[in-house]
């Protein structure tokens, strides 16, 4: 391990501080710049400081949009849990000789484009859709409902597609599990939610909590669902930030906002990496 | 590991509460893949309904490689993913040699850097780098898109092969210098050999994120140039059609023969 700063670890760390410093770094800071700066009628814009941008975000309009935002991502980590928790358990403790095939399984997901996969469900929810088509079938419902562009379509959407970032932490979590605590928890007298309670569930926590920031970021400026199954009836701050910058071009505005969501997370994951640290979410 | 498979064992003598387990592990797969089912189905469907099945057809194939368009998105898509991840496993191995092999001031600070790159949502990526583009003048096309999915990769690369450095026995490295090679010689007559599974592996992560990627080159893309996912979006904006399902269907192909054919090598190359 070579200890200190040496010319061949600069030249080693040269490309990625310049790629990183000049393509993500510098392009924050461009948008912190904007969001203090002023909007023109012609999509220019005035620097400056003008703190008017983050007001309003305080506008009830918007305030509503974001807080719906935060709670619909919050929302779909919730139903990621439930729904990931018992699959990773039982891939890990029940699997058994298909416990590769049953991870497998659940990483191609994760591996293909969330476009066609939000896709899949624009043709479900559809007007005259299969899920519709189900519902009058099982007479449920007389003629075709509005599923599509509804809060719980994205809800949906977004489950269906984060579910695998849940899953695949706390598969990483549970399988470096010693087996023999279990049964150590049972030898003492645990009855089995005992053990898992007091056992199991405790040392998954690094799992839940890099699959939950896993689901949770991404879920909060989410853009293409909403933008798909949502409609215009269920905007989120990621549509609204797109708004600024392809539509109503307020780019100033839209750099707040960005900003905003920005800082949120990222202090969400500073808070989560002095707890856990970077090992962990390494192993997911 | 035999105390794994006796555990397991074990618990699905328990009876009752396993079957749930079971049950409920089935439905959630199957929430996973009936979507994408029906998708696929739906693609070799003889009318131009993506709901009523009427018969089997390969018309919308054929007209997805009638469509010169797609056909230029999926060639620019190729093109960026290529380039992207060239330069992006380049670098990204780099800075997990300079990671994982030295300790220095500022590291931490690096650390927290590549992890950060990792976990800022796409679309305040997308959108600092349009304001960044416009604001430097620089032109939105193939270029600023190579240029951005550099930039969100590199992070994904560096994690990859770092987890690949950190598995690996040192003492060879130590030998082949004791021997008297040279850092660079000893990098790529030793590490690089040993890391290559590693680096293939962030280099496939790198161009798949890279050719799925919609979010970011929605906003840096310009008018003139399309990626695949950018033309999917504007057809799936302009309604539903078995075409969409044919092209997702080809994606998806696409995507399992390249994590398929990617980890058998990878398997391989462990093994020697």
């Amino acid at each position: 391990m070579a200890k200190g700063w040496s010319l061949g670890l600069a030249a080693l760390l040269a490309p990625v501080t310049l790629w990183l410093g000049l393509f993500f770094l510098v392009p924050l800071l461009f948008i912190v710049a904007y969001s203090f700066g002023t909007s023109g009628a012609y999509g220019g814009i005035t620097l400056g400081f003008n703190p008017g941008n983050y007001l309003l975000v305080f506008d009830p309009l918007y305030l509503e949009i974001i807080v719906r935002s935060f709670g619909i991502a919050a929302l779909t980590t919730l139903l990621c849990f439930l729904l990931g928790y018992p699959l990773a358990y039982f891939i890990v403790f029940k699997g058994r000789r298909w416990r590769n095939a049953l991870i497998l399984l659940v990483m191609v997901p994760f591996w293909t484009s969330l476009l066609i996969r939000a896709y899949a469900w624009v043709v479900i929810l559809g007007g005259n859709g299969i899920a519709n088509k189900s519902l009058q079938f099982l007479g449920i419902t007389d003629g075709p409902v509005d599923l599509i562009f509804t809060p719980e379509a994205v809800l949906l959407g977004m489950t269906y597609s984060y579910l695998p970032f849940m899953v695949l932490p706390l598969y990483a979590a549970l399988e470096k599990f010693d087996v023999r605590l279990k049964e150590a928890g049972k030898d003492l007298g645990a009855s089995r939610w005992q053990t898992f309670l007091r056992v199991t569930f405790p040392l998954s926590l690094p799992g839940v909590i890099a699959g939950s920031i896993l689901v949770f970021i991404p879920s909060s400026g989410e853009f293409v669902i909403p933008d798909l199954l949502g409609g215009s009836r269920t905007v989120m701050t990621g549509n609204l930030i797109q708004n600024q910058f392809l539509q109503s071009r307020d780019w100033a505005f839209g750099s707040a906002l960005s900003v905003i969501l920005g800082v949120l997370l990222l202090v969400a994951i500073m808070f989560y990496i002095r707890r856990v640290g970077t090992d962990k979410l390494e192993g997911a | 590991m035999a105390a794994t498979s006796k555990g397991s064992r074990k618990g699905t003598m328990n009876g009752l509460p396993d079957w749930g387990l079971l049950l409920g592990s089935v439905l959630v797969y199957l929430f996973l893949y009936a979507p994408i089912a029906v998708l696929i189905l739906f693609s070799f469907n003889s009318t131009r309904s993506t709901q009523v099945w009427s018969g089997f057809s390969f018309e919308w194939y054929g007209q997805l490689l009638a469509d010169p368009t797609i056909l230029q998105a999926f060639r620019t898509s190729l093109t960026v993913g290529v380039i992207a991840t060239l330069i992006a496993t380049v670098i990204g191995t780099m800075t997990a040699l300079a990671l994982s092999r030295h300790r220095f001031r500022g590291q931490s600070v690096a650390d927290t850097a590549i992890y950060a790159a990792t976990v800022m949502p796409e679309i305040v990526v997308g959108v600092s780098l349009l304001v960044f583009f416009v604001a430097v003048r620089i032109d939105l096309g193939i270029t600023t898109i190579v240029i951005a999915h550099v930039a969100f990769t590199i992070s994904f690369v560096t994690i990859v092969v770092r987890a690949r450095l950190a598995g690996m026995d040192r003492s060879v490295e130590e030998a082949a210098q004791d021997l008297g090679a040279s850092p660079v010689q000893t990098f790529f007559r030793v590490t690089l050999p040993l890391i290559l599974p590693g680096v293939m592996a962030g280099g496939l992560l790198a161009f798949t994120l890279s050719f799925d990627d919609f979010v970011i080159t929605y906003f840096i893309s310009g008018v003139g140039s399309s990626t695949l996912p950018l033309k999917i979006y504007s057809m799936i904006k302009f309604g539903v059609s078995p075409v969409i399902n044919a092209l997702s269907t080809v994606v998806l192909v696409a995507t399992l023969f390249l994590i398929f054919g990617g980890s058998r090598l990878l398997v391989r190359k462990d093994n020697t």
